[in-house]
């Protein structure tokens, strides 16, 4: 009994300990949420309202709501739009391995197809291009400029 | 696959075999805080000779000269202590025949290279000797006989018969980087492929700077270079033929291939294939062109590179959630993690010796260069800093090359890349001289084996 109390109250300090350090990582800003750039600085639009990229946490290729929301107006703009053809240019920030990076990138630009392609468009229509580290749009070294880095960027192919 | 052109056309005049015994030796194996003091004789040039070499090489004492390169290069190894000319009692010509040994000892040499050149039958002749100047003794005699064009070469080849004769291991001198040379703002880098000469002399430019181009690799031969380049816009493996200026892509990938590199034997390269945001790791053959499928997991599997024996292949992957390396057979089976260290893993590149694999590592905000034992026991860090990346092995196993990149303010400024060595002992880290910026260094072979 005693143990199991014990264990019991172990379990919840670890518990608060995970949800703290959960806190202290997803730090929100006017322009972050947590490494996730929210801000519009460098986005460009396709089309009013439609902004042309997505950007993603360190190391992640997962699409954030925001993202899905913006891939969501891509996607409704290319149905109207049905001549258009898309390159998704997927990019990583400067801290990490160049090869690496170049398959992080491709990995990116990937997830956001597939999203565009589950709101039915064409895979014909979308072309993927990694550039890795290569091309940052910001050229600071802090973790802002990184994650406006980190992003995939839709490209009017014609 | 053609074989290495010897530029070197007459080898070995006289090799005196001596016990080694009493004589000098050097330790390579630890850090070394006391290294040797060698006196570097200028070269004599014989009389008849010194008119021919101002005429074709425009240089007024080309024996000074020569051993200006072996000068540095045994300065830069760490484990010399050249000593400064102006202290030579003897002159190089005499010193030659018969060195005075109470003179060398008096300025505190221990060791003398002496030597003389002649220009014969249009080409550049080039004898020398080292001496054991506390044991009065001759330990190697050696001419060879090349192109008046080469003779930083012929620097370079003393070198490596010195540190061979010293060390009792192959030297590193007579070797090049191949790199990315990178100019203009971070925003719209321009990179060419450069080539240069493992001192930094001799820089020559391989692409023009139109397309990017990124982690040039030569084959063993040191002829052939692989690399990525955005050629039209599409990220694939090239082969260039560096003699004959001959590119082609590497296989017929509907999709980006990246991170090559030659097998031991040069006649396959192994790479990455990225597609639907999966990369596999390939190989391709040269000759018959047969591509294989090494790696088979819905993860990132990149940064091949071969064991020497070509047996095994360490690579990256995530498969783990992060960065880590791992271990295989080459024909893709027996897949093991290597890396369990606090971080991230990238990079692995297997060591000629084929003992250890040298690896970048992430960790806190910090980059790392280290190596660890080809079963991922005995991880040892050689280098910290803000950013670095990418080594690459000298010939002999000694010595790491990376690439070192600083971090730059909001505008972009601070920023810069630039090749650094580091001994294995975690020792003697030094600036490698470049024109430009530069990164993704891959160090040759020895260029006259």
């Amino acid at each position: 009994m005693k143990l199991n109390k014990i264990f019991k109250n172990i379990l919840l300090v670890v518990f608060a300990g995970i949800m703290l350090s959960a806190c202290a990582t997803k730090k929100v800003t006017n322009q972050m949420q947590g490494d996730v750039y929210t801000g519009k600085d460098t986005v460009e639009y396709l089309a009013s309202g439609v902004p042309d990229r997505v950007f993603f946490a360190t190391n992640e290729s997962v699409l954030t709501t925001a993202s899905r929301e913006t891939l969501r107006k891509q996607a409704g703009w290319l149905r109207k739009n049905s001549k258009i053809n898309v390159v998704l240019e997927g990019h990583a920030d400067e801290r990490g391995t160049r090869e690496y990076n170049l398959a992080l990138g491709e990995r990116r630009a990937n997830a956001a197809k597939d999203y565009l392609m589950t709101y039915g468009i064409s895979g014909n229509r979308i072309s993927v291009i990694s550039y890795g580290k290569e091309r940052p749009v910001d050229s600071g070294s802090n973790p802002l400029a990184w994650s406006k880095n980190r992003r995939s960027v839709t490209v009017k192919a014609n | 696959m053609k074989k290495t052109k010897l530029y070197i056309l007459a080898v070995l005049f006289i090799m005196i075999p001596k016990t080694s015994f009493g004589l000098i030796e050097v330790d390579i194996t630890r850090g070394n805080l006391n290294p040797l003091p060698i006196a570097v004789s200028p070269l004599f040039v014989e009389s008849k000779s010194v008119k021919e070499f101002q005429n074709l090489l425009k240089k007024e004492n080309i024996g000074e000269d020569i051993s200006s390169v072996v000068e540095n290069n045994l300065k830069s190894s760490g484990l010399f202590n050249p000593l400064k000319k102006e202290a030579f009692l003897q002159k190089p010509d005499i010193a030659h025949l018969k060195p005075r040994f109470e003179d060398w000892s008096l300025i505190k040499a221990q060791a003398l290279i002496t030597g003389e050149v002649k220009f014969e039958n249009d080409k550049l002749r080039v004898e020398f000797r080292l001496w054991d100047v506390l044991a009065g003794k001759e330990m190697m005699a050696l001419a060879f006989t090349t192109v008046p064009d080469n003779w930083r070469r012929v620097g370079h080849i003393i070198t490596d018969k010195v540190y061979q004769r010293l060390t009792g291991e192959k030297g590193y001198f007579d070797t090049r980087i191949i790199y990315v040379s990178e100019e203009g703002p971070k925003t719209k880098r321009v990179k060419k492929l450069a080539i240069m000469d493992q001192d930094g002399y001799n820089t020559k430019y391989l692409t023009l700077g139109n397309e990017l181009v990124l982690t040039p690799r030569f084959n063993p031969t040191n002829q052939m270079v692989t690399y990525l380049s955005y050629f039209k816009n599409l990220p694939r493996v090239y082969l260039l033929d560096i003699e004959t200026g001959v590119q082609e892509v590497v296989g017929d990938f509907p999709g980006m291939t990246f991170a090559p590199r030659f097998s031991p034997d040069g006649k396959k390269i192994i790479m990455s294939f990225a597609k639907d945001g999966n990369s596999e790791i390939y190989t391709m053959d040269l000759e018959n062109r047969i591509v294989e499928k090494i790696t088979n997991h819905p993860s990132i599997d990149t940064s091949p590179s071969f064991s020497p024996d070509g047996k095994y292949i360490c690579f990256n992957s995530d498969r783990s959630g992060y960065q880590q390396i791992y271990v295989m057979k080459s024909d893709g089976s027996k897949v093991k993690r290597i890396s369990f260290g606090n971080g991230l893993y990238g990079t692995p590149v297997w060591s000629p010796r084929g003992d250890l694999i040298a690896f970048t590592k992430l960790h806190k905000g910090k980059f790392y260069i280290g190596v660890m034992r080809v079963d991922g026991s005995g991880e040892r860090l050689l280098t910290e800093n803000y950013y670095q990346e990418a080594p690459s092995w000298s010939p002999n196993g000694r010595v790491l090359i990376f690439y070192r990149e600083t971090k730059s303010d909001s505008e972009g400024k601070g920023f810069s890349a630039k090749l650094w060595s580091i001994d294995l002992t975690g020792y003697n880290e030094r600036l490698v001289d470049t024109k430009t910026d530069a990164s993704d260094p891959s160090w040759s072979s020895l260029l006259s084996e």
